[in-house]
């Protein structure tokens, strides 16, 4: 199907700002899903409070709007009961990693098989530009005017030492790869973590002076690099991209229907 | 294969919000801004028909169509 056919066009246009990544990250979830050739009524899209989630409402696929921070507890139980479906659960990095904190290492130890997209802007877009856990040190938000004295969870290693099963990061200006990453996470049985950079030009450009959003998306284009590049040898500050986590272990609803088949049997 | 032959730059004018990294990023400088701050194919001619602009927009408000999408 043709990607008009996967969204909500009276939705439209969408109410983020000119410039933001997350109408990108939407736009290469929109295409993985029309390569993939899946159907509206297999996805189940799952999402909390924030510019990020808003994606939810865009999407002409089963959806739920929910709290914030507690996308994949809703998700979790979704897909408990209907394990047959795909979820995906798109969040943003306060919604994935502050509030919604503990919800992603313990989805990520019971490697559930579900798709969690962290929209990485490093800041909360929707309530004006607070800092995020991602955020970073030494970075200006309107809660930190005299710049941040927190330094920030790397995505990637915390999903990993959680257990994710899959791990992977990309960004809004290397779209090609997004879409290859997202294609890879939504068929890996077991709970992935994509990390996607997507500037937010509105508050965390604005507070830190980088320009517009083409600006921004620059700056991934010079301050990525491949995995394991020669780049990154010489230059460790360069944040990797790529597939970081890929391993066939036991998923969640499987294990939990051979626990049902064994106690059906009163053993 | 043959390579693609542009049919049209298909432009939404009313989703487009004028935000500029199709203008920015693309590789032969075929698009612009109007006085509306509406995208353009200004330089129709010189698209190579990578399609980036497309996978770019925030907005899904560009789409190349060629002679193969019939
Ligand atoms: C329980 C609860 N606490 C706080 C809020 C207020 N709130 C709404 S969105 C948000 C953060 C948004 O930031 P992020 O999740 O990074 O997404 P973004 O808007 O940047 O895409 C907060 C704190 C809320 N809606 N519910
Ligand atoms: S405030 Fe930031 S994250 Fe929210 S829609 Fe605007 S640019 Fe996007």
């Amino acid at each position: 199907m043709a990607i008009k056919d996967y969204i909500r066009e009276r939705f439209f246009p969408h109410i983020w700002c000119p410039g933001c990544g997350h109408g990108t990250v939407l736009n290469s979830l929109l295409r993985t899903v029309s390569q993939l050739g899946m159907s509206r009524n297999e996805i189940v899209m799952v999402s909390g409070i924030g510019c990020s989630s808003r994606i939810s409402g865009y999407v002409d696929f089963h959806t739920l709007h929910t709290l914030h921070g507690r996308a994949l507890a809703f998700a979790t139980g979704v897909k408990l009961s209907r394990p047959e479906l795909n979820l995906i659960v798109p969040m943003g990095d306060g919604d994935a990693l502050a509030i919604g904190g503990n919800h992603f290492i313990h989805a990520a130890r019971r490697n559930i098989d579900l798709t969690a997209i962290v929209m990485n802007n490093r800041i909360y877009g929707m309530t004006g530009g607070q800092y995020s856990p991602l955020s970073g040190h030494g970075t200006l938000a309107t809660t930190a005017p005299y710049t941040n004295i927190d330094y920030a969870f790397d995505t990637v290693e915390l999903a990993t030492a959680a257990g994710a099963s899959f791990v992977a990061r990309s960004t809004t200006y290397h779209v090609q790869q997004l879409a290859k990453i997202l294609k890879q996470a939504i068929l890996h049985e077991g709970f992935s973590v994509v990390e996607v950079l997507t500037q937010c030009p509105t508050y965390f450009g604005r507070k830190n002076r980088l320009g517009s959003a083409a600006d921004m998306m620059e700056d991934y284009k010079n301050n990525t690099t491949p995995i394991g590049s020669k780049a990154k040898k010489e230059n460790p500050d360069l944040i990797e991209r790529g597939v970081f986590v890929q391993k066939e272990i036991p998923e969640y609803c499987s294990e939990y229907d051979k626990i049902i088949e064994r106690a059906m049997k009163g053993k | 294969m043959a390579k693609p032959k542009l049919k049209a730059h298909v432009i939404n004018r009313e989703w487009c919000k004028g935000c500029g990294i199709c203008v920015h990023f693309c590789p032969k400088s075929v698009l612009e801004l109007d006085e509306a701050d509406k995208v353009f194919a200004a330089r129709r001619s010189d698209c190579i028909c990578c399609h980036l602009c497309e996978l770019r927009c925030p907005d899904l408000a560009i789409e190349i169509e060629t002679e193969q999408d019939g």
